[in-house]
């Protein structure tokens, strides 16, 4: 018995050791990411968390401190007051404002779908050269500043900016329309800036679909529309969730965009952070905000991140 | 072509029906012409393939078989031509309204489906009650031997499994016709050879009409009743696989079936069941025991496979057929060996001998002086 299991002991040993030998190239690998993450996202979320969880005072910086120490009595208190949630959740204002914005994230989302995805379908069916000419025209507007194209936007749907001036002119409308600061204006800004986050994806999911799927649905008898829904839209799925999730998320808390082109009655979550932050100086009351906001993105973030792993 | 005066005929009891002349064909291709742009991909192909056939269509790359075949399935309309299946003209119908199913070459099997909703796929389509879908899908899934992974996906499946899934799902709505694109292609050998006689025996059970395309000679001399050889977009000969073998009828397929040492030359006399051919690189005549109907003087080309060939050490006895050279190469392949031989002309001839003994003890060998000779049946003659 001893003897059949030391050699078994001592090779189950080496083995352990190249195991850690290669792991530790591996959680080199990975730690530079996590290091990153972790100095840019996780410990400014601590701050935030701590601000949220303050009083505001007028003082440098505007908030009260978290632990108070006393030299005299060598003692220290920890200050935590939940009240800027409470407050949150007491006020309709602040879940107007939530669900507002994810109501236009949503609709803005959805559009962006509705019209990225015939988009990405055409790039992904086109001949080489085309398709790079497409793909290209997708990408450039990235390479003028997001603002400067907000900017442009407010002087193309302004009162008599270049829709209105057409539209009279063709005699479809006597009067210029209300387009700049209505929530149209601020779907029309979001779908815009956030369409290329939705082609890119779609695209390499349609992109590397295999073209004999959808003869293989109409051999097997089923109508072009059918095959889409039964074979193209199915295999898509990867690509409509990440397409989503990076439309989406930057929509919910968008702020340029519904200051610029939305008018005072488009309430987004955005907009109060920011008012809250520099308008009222309430920074506990605004890094509350900041952290529900976050949570309440973590849901839909799950739920793709579930959708993801299926379809694969 | 004189090659058809010659064949011999087949005596079996039951005549197929591709050599009766009076046979309704089942699927009926008529002056198919397909043009891509300025490129012809297939030229004006006329073939008719009956009931019950599993008919190779075989071909290089961009032969035109492929684009062939799309058009039985309807991917692709013809420019010109008409195709009829079973007496209905389908050169326009779009596929999911034919009778016909076809096996992919990538099986395209659907990566979101399990194996049971990816048979199921067709039927479903069709709205046939959901009782009878479990059926059949289960009943075809225990002919190709995978019901016992009906629920899984396809890519948690092996080559060969996959390959059935896509027989399955092919065969599952019991099409007219079955359309398969290159179907062994991407199996191992061993394999390979085991599905062809699975092919066909479910081809033989289930009485479904195949067309096959194939790029693989051996898979089409193995599988078919019929072979139709593809070059540039034409069908250069039809016939059956031995026939082909034995009575190749131009050039491009003598070479393509096999391999064959081709001699030019020209004819000397040709009379009713003689003929012999002069040829230069043989340094000798070439002795036929038919005729080749052809003008005196004209330059043919004479095909002898390398097995017609005997390889002696000793002169034959014979004053035509024959030839001798040295050995440049010799390769052992186990049942049988292969010499090059190079001649005085200085043309090379491939040779192969079964090996019958285990050790014939005068192995021939590197530089050996050697005679070639065969029968006077064993050469074909081409004129084009």
């Amino acid at each position: 018995m001893m003897a059949t299991s030391a050699p078994s002991d001592s090779t189950r040993l080496s083995l352990m050791q190249r195991f850690r030998a290669l792991g530790l190239g591996r959680w080199l690998v990975i730690m530079m990411p996590m290091l990153w993450l972790a100095a840019f996202f996780f410990i400014p979320f601590l701050v935030v968390f701590k601000i949220s969880l303050a009083e505001a005072m007028i003082s440098v910086p505007p908030y009260s401190p978290l632990i108070e120490w006393d030299p005299n009595n060598a003692y220290a208190t920890l200050k935590v007051t939940f009240g800027n949630y409470l407050f949150l959740f007491e006020s309709r204002f602040y879940l107007d404002a939530y669900l507002s914005s994810l109501r236009i994230a949503g609709i803005s989302t959805f559009f962006a779908l509705l019209i990225g995805f015939p988009i990405a379908y055409l790039i992904a069916r086109s001949g080489p050269t085309a398709r790079t000419v497409l793909l290209s025209l997708v990408i450039l507007p990235f390479w003028t500043s997001f603002l400067l194209r907000v900017y442009a936007w407010m002087a193309l749907l302004k009162k008599n900016g270049l829709v209105n001036d057409v539209m009279m002119s063709i005699g479809l409308i006597d009067q210029p329309l209300q387009i700049l600061q209505t929530d149209f204006a601020v779907y029309l800004g979001i779908v815009y800036t956030y369409l290329p986050f939705m082609i890119l994806p779609l695209y390499t999911t349609l992109e590397k679909m295999d073209l004999s799927l959808i003869e293989a649905a109409q051999d097997l008898g089923a109508k072009p529309w059918r095959a889409f829904c039964l074979v193209t839209l199915p295999l898509a799925k990867p690509g409509i969730i990440a397409g989503c999730m990076l439309v989406f998320i930057p929509a919910v808390g968008e702020y340029v965009i519904p200051a610029l082109l939305g008018g005072s009655d488009t309430l987004m979550i955005g907009r109060v952070l920011w008012d809250e932050f520099f308008l009222n100086r309430d920074w506990p009351l605004a890094s509350a905000v900041a952290i529900v906001m976050l949570i309440v993105l973590v849901g839909p973030i799950m739920f793709m991140r579930n959708g993801n792993k299926e379809a694969l | 072509m004189s090659v058809s005066s010659v064949m011999p005929q087949t005596t079996s009891q039951a005549k197929p029906s591709w050599r009766q002349t009076d046979a309704e064909p089942f699927v009926r291709i008529e002056q198919i012409t397909k043009q891509f742009g300025d490129f012809t991909a297939v030229n004006n192909v006329s073939l008719d393939i009956y009931q019950n056939e599993l008919f190779c269509l075989l071909g290089g790359s961009g032969s035109g078989k492929s684009t062939l075949l799309r058009m039985l399935a309807g991917f692709e309309a013809p420019t010109s031509g008409r195709i009829i299946i079973d007496g209905v003209d389908m050169s326009h119908t779009p596929p999911w309204e034919r009778p016909v199913n076809m096996m992919f070459q990538s099986y395209a099997l659907f990566p979101h489906l399990s194996v049971e909703a990816n048979v199921a796929f067709g039927l479903k389509r069709e709205g046939l009650p959901n009782a009878e879908v479990k059926k059949r899908v289960a009943d075809i899934l225990d002919m190709v031997q995978l019901g016992h992974l009906a629920r899984r996906k396809p890519h948690m499946l092996s080559g060969g499994q996959r390959q059935r899934v896509a027989l399955a799902r092919s065969l599952v709505k019991q099409p007219k016709l079955l359309l398969l694109d290159e179907p062994l292609g991407a199996l191992d050998k061993k394999l390979r050879e085991e599905t062809q006689f699975e092919l066909m025996r479910l081809q033989e059970e289930l009485g479904i009409t195949f067309i096959v395309v194939t790029h693989d000679q051996e898979e089409a001399m193995t599988l078919a009743t019929r072979i139709g050889v593809m070059n540039h977009g034409v069908i250069v000969q039809t016939a059956e696989p031995h026939d082909m073998y034995e009575y190749p009828s131009n050039r491009f397929v003598a070479e393509f079936i096999g391999n064959v040492n081709m001699f030019e030359g020209t004819v000397v006399t040709d009379e009713r069941d003689s003929a012999t051919v002069h040829c230069n690189d043989l340094q000798g005549l070439v002795y036929l025991d038919h005729g080749i109907s052809c003008a005196s003087n004209q330059s043919v080309s004479v095909a002898i496979r390398p097995e017609k060939l005997r390889i002696t050490r000793d002169a034959p006895n014979t004053p035509h057929n024959r030839c001798e050279g040295v050995i440049t190469e010799v390769a052992y392949m186990g049942s049988q060996s292969i010499y090059k031989v190079r001649l005085a002309s200085g043309c090379e001839v491939r040779v192969t001998q079964p090996n019958a003994q285990r050790d014939s003890g005068d192995r021939l060998t590197w530089d050996d002086h050697v005679h070639l000779s065969w029968d006077p049946d064993s050469s074909v003659v081409l004129t084009s």
